[in-house]
């Protein structure tokens, strides 16, 4: 390698299928784990994020009336292009985060395997949370979970990809769209999941994804009133207070989880349909039964 | 002629609301004559006789021979057979003498013959004349043939009162006892009823509402007042008030007349008769106590 | 329609009062441990009876540490009451419903002088569904693991409970039989001008020895509630207004308390040109005129395709017409008093502004309203606009905002442009319509062809600042489950 100088990227933000710079013109280094300089990344703004949101809210009603089944082929074919990529991948997260290539292969790895477990539930989930309800009256009476709207995610520092995957599948499966802020500490997988996003046939706006200083942006996905959820993991107490304490302001459906470690590999807890309740609606319907 | 559909459940809900209405004192007797006063005192049996005539007769004059301020009926409703002696019998009482033309029950005869008996039962002094409607054209779909049919029989009543009886136990459903009862106002009934008392479901409080909605949307229409009758299974006099009840929300005070609102009925008066008499004396009666009519 | 109907003069209904006498206390004190006391705040406030202004009866009004008291006796009763044998915890639970049912008559009277709502209302309504309330969650109390697949499912621990004051009671059971079923302990604050029936509730948890501390019942106004919300309790479950509900959020951030919020609405109900008419209008005035307005979801907001509107109105005015206003122990009163001055005055104050606004009032009933008590004759409003404060504001009374559309799209648009989410309400008799618009209807609650029904089984709740969470049915019992 010596004699050749590295081309240095950019990593751009992922704005309505689009890789926008921020509008602000910041961008933050990033060093390896022996100190090189691996890359830039765009440091999103406030108004990144407003954008961001727009494009979550357009974006939207499209994807929510998709219909399940192919809301579910397009969570498999991430998990594809993903498998494509881990080798790009588990280079970035290796080189980033102690641990080795093992445990950088092993975050990826998982990573994939959550894509694939909420394509499949996709179209399971409202059978498995929705119901009939045995009304005494003369009515046929039923349950189904719909949409939150447009959640914003706010991923944690460890496990960069594997978290921001786990918090963004089982939202956009249940037909959400999704504003997320990944890792500030480690955001190249954020960066690249973008690249992900844009060749596996989300639609534009569908999933937006930022990087930048997460506290900051995290305060202004809470009091944004076109977010109607919140989905976080790794933040401390101030931003969990800052999170939930947005509910106060348009009722956002706000989980934060207590998630870490090994935490992220348990697959009874993070493949269950309970991560996708927090972002649904359930609607109830009543109609009369009788001619 | 718009077609009109009625929700079961909700119009069975409103239905059921008029139930629940609390009706006493002044208002409940007030409410017993009133219901007397509104009724069709009927027979209609194979076996029924000149005595038995007599005996309704004179129980339409006179509901009770010890309370003879009470009301007497709205009308007696007899077989074609028997209009002459009931004739003669209600000669300037005021009391209308109704009979059941046009193949009753069923209707199941050549329209002519239907006419002819028309035409009779007025000529032997009917002044109200309660036909069937044509329930296998109508359950075909053959709408024309129905109304075509009561605007016949209608002209042949002359001056006769025509009540066009539905059958609505055969029609089944509300969507279709409110399209029976939008061709029969439409055709020239004077009055729409729900039933022969031959056919279970008789009258039921959502039938007759859905029926007196049909009059409402046409007098709010065109100003003309249709009248009502309910007939068959109305024995209690708690039922006749939940029935004025539901006349008087529905369509207002103003139908509250024999004029537009009529019970069919046989036992009813005399549980009238005993509602009145235990609201006067306190005391509860017998069985024996009232005249068969 | 040139025509018009008229409702007296004919024959007019006597008075037809509910006369079962019934016995109220001079004042209650707090019920906290199974047993009635003294509150340690030494205050008492008078409940006003609505439909006279006399005072009813004395409550206790608990401050901070009459609420302390009663979140440690929660505290302390929750080991015993979670580690029951869920079988026997049911059993409760069906004792609680079936005093509910034999002393519903007195319950049904107590509600209608406490609150003003007709005695039809709280006899036929109210007690009903809450002796349901109970019977419906006692059953759920050994099943909860077969709720959650794949989840054991425990108890949330002491659970803080505020309720509003428009179905005193009902709301009652709302809250606190699930979170019995679910082996929680509860700490209630019923609201401060309806707190009556509750405290008769606790008789009966007296009545059937449930365990002291299983249930405490503080009664008080705001002040009270924020103890409550900020006394050490693991769960709040709170049903009243958005603004409260917000503060409430923020007051919770962080804390690690559970929450859920039943909050205000604005509800759509949108009538179709090819609707049953009569039984839409009859949905109309069930939807906003049932129980003086005073319903969260109540059908406020009235969209009438517009080549049916002189008809629907037509309809309207003849219907209202005839509801009759007054005394709400009379049982053929259609409309009972206004729950409070506070909430009349509110009431009076939007009246007067949909008329600066430059909506038409229409009020075509012909009551006459009693001279004492707190009184408003149900009433709508046409030519509103989607801008006006009738068309966006809560105002939980009888007052209707009638406006029109032309497409099935334009009256979707204008149905869910409100930041509101609780209910909608359609009337078409044309399946595939109904499916489509309850579809994007944004609301937890969709009434097709009916409205205003509820039922134990059948989960309630909002999207958007309706609040979050359901109550009754399957998804109710979330709210006061750990799964593990």
């Amino acid at each position: 390698m010596a004699g050749r100088l590295r081309v240095l990227k950019t990593y751009k933000l992922y704005i309505n299928g689009d890789f926008p710079r921020s509008e602000s013109g910041r961008t933050s280094k990033v060093l390896g784990s022996d100190g090189k300089l691996l890359a830039h990344v765009c440091k999103a703004s406030r108004k990144d994020l407003r954008d961001a949101v727009s494009a979550a809210h357009s974006g939207l009603s499209g994807w929510a009336a998709r219909t399940a089944y192919n809301r579910g082929q397009v969570l498999y074919r991430m998990a594809e292009m993903l498998e494509g990529k881990s080798a790009e991948f588990s280079d970035i997260l290796s080189t980033t985060i102690s641990g080795g290539r093992r445990r950088a292969e092993r975050e990826v790895g998982r990573a994939i395997e959550r894509l694939v477990c909420f394509a499949g539930w996709s179209d399971k989930y409202s059978q498995v949370l929705g119901c009939n309800n045995p009304v005494a009256g003369p009515f046929y009476n039923f349950t189904v979970p719909e949409p939150t709207g447009v959640i914003g995610i706010v991923a944690p520092d460890e496990q960069p990809l594997l978290g921001l995957v786990s918090l963004i599948a089982p939202v956009l499966c249940a037909g959400n769209s999704v504003v997320a802020i990944g890792s500030d500490q480690h955001p190249l997988a954020t960066a690249v999941m973008g690249e992900v996003c844009a060749t596996s046939d989300v639609p534009a706006g569908v999933i937006n994804l930022l990087t930048g200083d997460r506290q900051e942006l995290a305060g202004i996905l809470a009091d944004h009133r076109e977010v109607q959820g919140i989905h976080a993991a790794g933040v401390d107490t101030d931003t969990r207070i800052a999170l939930e304490a947005g509910a106060g302001e348009n009722m956002k459906r706000v989980t934060v989880r207590n998630i870490t470690g090994k935490g992220w590999y348990d697959d009874r807890d993070c493949h269950s349909p309970y991560w996708i309740e927090p972002f649904i609606e359930y609607k109830t319907i009543w109609h009369p039964s009788a001619c | 002629m718009r077609t009109v559909t009625v929700d079961r459940v909700m119009i069975e809900a409103r239905a059921a609301s008029f139930t629940r209405r609390s009706i006493k004192e002044a208002a409940k007797l007030q409410g017993l004559c009133m219901a007397l006063s509104m009724t069709d005192l009927t027979t209609l049996e194979g076996k029924d006789s000149r005595e038995r005539i007599s005996a309704l007769c004179r129980k339409a004059r006179q509901p009770a021979a010890d309370m003879p301020d009470l009301p007497q009926v709205a009308a007696v409703c007899v077989y074609p057979n028997h209009v002459a002696l009931a004739c003669e019998l209600l000669a300037g009482t005021g009391i209308h003498i109704a009979s059941v033309a046009t193949a009753f029950p069923s209707g199941q005869s050549p329209l002519e013959l239907r006419l002819e008996e028309v035409r009779q039962v007025v000529a032997d002094g009917a002044d109200e004349v309660d036909m069937v409607i044509n329930r296998g054209a109508f359950l075909a779909g053959d709408y024309p043939t129905v109304q075509g049919e009561i605007e016949a029989i209608k002209q042949a009543c002359g001056d006769a009162h025509l009540k066009v009886i539905l059958e609505t136990g055969e029609l089944e459903t509300f969507d279709k006892i409110r399209l029976a009862s939008d061709l029969a106002i439409e055709a020239g009934g004077d009055f729409i009823k729900t039933s022969t008392g031959k056919i279970q479901p008789a009258a039921t409080i959502p039938v007759t509402l859905v029926m007196l909605e049909a009059i409402r949307d046409h007098f709010l229409a065109t100003g003309k007042r249709v009248g009502m009758k309910p007939a068959g299974g109305i024995s209690k006099a708690k039922t006749a008030l939940h029935y004025l009840v539901m006349v008087k929300e529905t369509l207002g005070d103003d139908w509250l007349t024999p004029d537009l609102f009529r019970f069919g009925a046989s036992s009813l008066v005399n549980d009238i008769v005993r509602q009145v008499r235990w609201k006067r004396t306190g005391n509860y009666t017998a069985n024996y106590d009232v005249s068969i009519g | 329609m040139a025509q018009s109907l008229q409702f007296e003069h004919k024959w007019d209904y006597a008075p037809a009062p509910e006369k079962i006498p019934v016995q109220i206390d001079d004042r209650y004190g707090l019920f906290i441990n199974g047993r009635f006391i003294e509150p340690a705040s030494d205050k008492w406030a008078d409940s006003i009876n609505p439909a006279t202004e006399q005072s009813l009866f004395k409550f206790a009004v608990a401050d901070q540490s009459d609420v302390e008291t009663a979140v440690a006796a929660a505290r302390k009763a929750l080991p015993g009451w979670s580690g029951l044998p869920a079988q026997e915890r049911a059993k409760y639970l069906f004792r609680i419903a079936r005093r509910i049912q034999e002393r519903s008559r007195e319950l049904a009277i107590l509600e209608s002088m406490d609150g003003g709502k007709p005695i039809k209302e709280s006899r036929d309504i109210d007690l009903p569904e809450a002796a349901k309330h109970f019977f419906y969650h006692a059953g759920w109390a050994d099943k909860l693991d077969y709720a959650f697949p794949g989840r054991k499912a425990g108890p949330v621990g002491v659970c803080g409970q505020i309720i509003p004051w428009n179905f005193p009671l009902l709301m009652a059971a709302w809250k606190i039989a699930p979170a019995l079923a679910c082996g929680n302990t509860v700490v209630l604050k019923p609201a401060e001008t309806t707190s009556l029936t509750a405290l008769r509730l606790a008789e009966i948890f007296q009545e059937v020895e449930l365990p002291p501390g299983v249930v405490n019942i503080v009664t008080g106004a705001g002040q009270t509630g924020s103890a409550l919300a900020t006394a050490d309790i693991n769960k709040l479950a709170f049903t009243g207004s958005t603004q409260v509900g917000k503060l409430l959020a923020r007051q919770l951030a962080g804390t690690g308390k559970r929450l859920t919020l039943e909050l205000g609405g604005k509800s759509p109900h949108i009538i179709f040109d090819d609707a049953s008419i009569d039984q839409a209008v009859e949905g109309i005035i069930s939807g906003i005129y049932f129980n003086q307005g005073h319903v969260c979801c109540a059908g406020s907001r009235l969209f009438v395709q517009e080549s049916i509107m002189s008809e629907v109105l037509a309809k309207l005015d003849i219907r209202l017409a005839s509801l009759r206003v007054g005394d709400p122990l009379d049982k053929n009163t259609d409309l009972g008093a206004i729950n409070s001055r506070q909430q009349l005055d509110k009431i009076n104050e939007y009246r007067k502004i949909g008329v600066e606004e430059g909506a038409s009032l229409h009020q075509p009933s012909t009551s006459e309203l009693p001279d004492k008590g707190y009184w408003s004759q149900p009433c709508y409003f046409a030519d509103v606009q989607p801008a006006h404060r009738l068309a966006r504001d809560e105002i939980f009374g009888p007052v209707l905002a009638v406006m029109s559309f032309r497409t099935p799209e334009e009256a979707l648009s204008r149905a869910n442009n409100t930041p509101f989410g609780l209910a909608a309400g359609i009337w078409t008799d044309k399946g595939s319509k109904i499916f489509d618009i309850a579809a994007k209807l944004k609301a937890g609650v969709v009434w097709c062809n009916t409205y205003n029904q509820f039922d134990a089984s059948s989960p309630f709740g909002g999207f958007r600042e309706s609040g979050f969470g359901r109550e009754g049915g399957r998804q109710g019992l979330r709210a006061y489950l750990e799964l593990s």
